[in-house]
């Protein structure tokens, strides 16, 4: 009994943070709808919201995917951690970057 | 953990090429400049084809979790096929480039833009290697340990191929130079 009440469990986990078919087909939706809003910046002048509109555009789209798709909102902190680390150190190596090439060329 | 651990790496070599091509885009000495070459709404087409895959990633995921092997391996196929198509675009879009003159030594920015969209290329054809070879796995009925799990953390690597391209198609293709 204790058994198979743990298999239930884990297997209630294990899809817990699963999406729904129907709730992934409306997160494909909005994420078709921002890179469609993205492409019109090409087209459309946005003055200057142009550079804002894109960035908050790709910060986004990027969470969401992270968020949800790859479900690392309901993942475990340190899986949130490793990834999140890897991705400051990124963002690290272009600053140092940036500024040698700014102070040192 | 070790495909998270994994996936955290793999930022780091992205934000390095990242850097590198946003450091040098703008030092174009000889050859065509990014405005010049660049198709953007054909790479617009090819973007959405490859955000389009991560959906179909999903159901792939969603369809092993019910065990259901008939639609797992359908969306696996569906998703590889997408992938495919958006390798095919990029080999069209760089033959393009580099009959306009665009080499890979012409200047800073041609080497950057290479290096940059051709490892996230490689990255995409593997992703496609591996979907179909877990295809051909779950159609022989092979044992792959937890199903479920390996087609999910093959869903991971996809997924990121996909974040990496939303990143790239912002900052390489939409900001100009």
């Amino acid at each position: 009994m204790n058994a198979t009440a743990t298999d239930t469990h884990e297997q209630h986990d294990s899809h817990a943070h699963g999406l729904s078919d129907a709730t992934a087909i409306k997160i494909a939706l909005i994420l078709g709808t921002m890179t469609a809003l993205e492409v019109s910046t090409y087209f459309v002048d946005f003055g200057a919201f142009f550079m804002p509109v894109l960035m908050v555009l790709m910060v986004v789209k990027f969470l969401t995917v992270v968020s949800y798709f790859m479900h690392l909102k309901f993942e475990h902190q340190m899986f949130k951690f490793l990834f999140y680390t890897g991705l400051g150190l990124a963002l690290f190596v272009y600053f140092v970057a940036l500024a040698t090439f700014k102070f040192f060329s | 953990m070790a495909m998270w651990l994994f996936l955290g790496s793999e930022c780091l070599l992205f934000g390095g090429l990242i850097s590198t091509y946003m450091l040098y885009r703008g030092r174009v000495t000889q050859g065509p400049r990014p405005s010049q070459v660049f198709d953007i709404p054909f790479t617009s087409v090819s973007s959405f084809v490859l955000l389009m895959s991560s959906l179909t990633m999903v159901l792939a995921v969603t369809s092993a979790q019910r065990k259901d092997n008939h639609r797992t391996k359908l969306w696996l196929m569906v998703t590889a096929s997408l992938g495919a198509t958006f390798v095919g675009g990029q080999v069209y879009e760089f033959t393009a480039f580099y009959n306009e003159g665009l080499g890979f030594t012409t200047n800073l920015f041609s080497s950057s833009f290479y290096t940059l969209t051709g490892f996230h290329g490689v990255h995409v054809t593997v992703g496609v290697i591996m979907l179909l070879s877990l295809r051909g796995i779950i159609s022989k009925d092979k044992d792959t340990g937890d199903r479920p799990e390996v087609v999910e953390l093959i869903g991971l690597y996809w997924h990121f191929v996909d974040i990496v391209w939303i990143i790239i198609f912002t900052l390489v293709y939409l900001i100009p130079a």
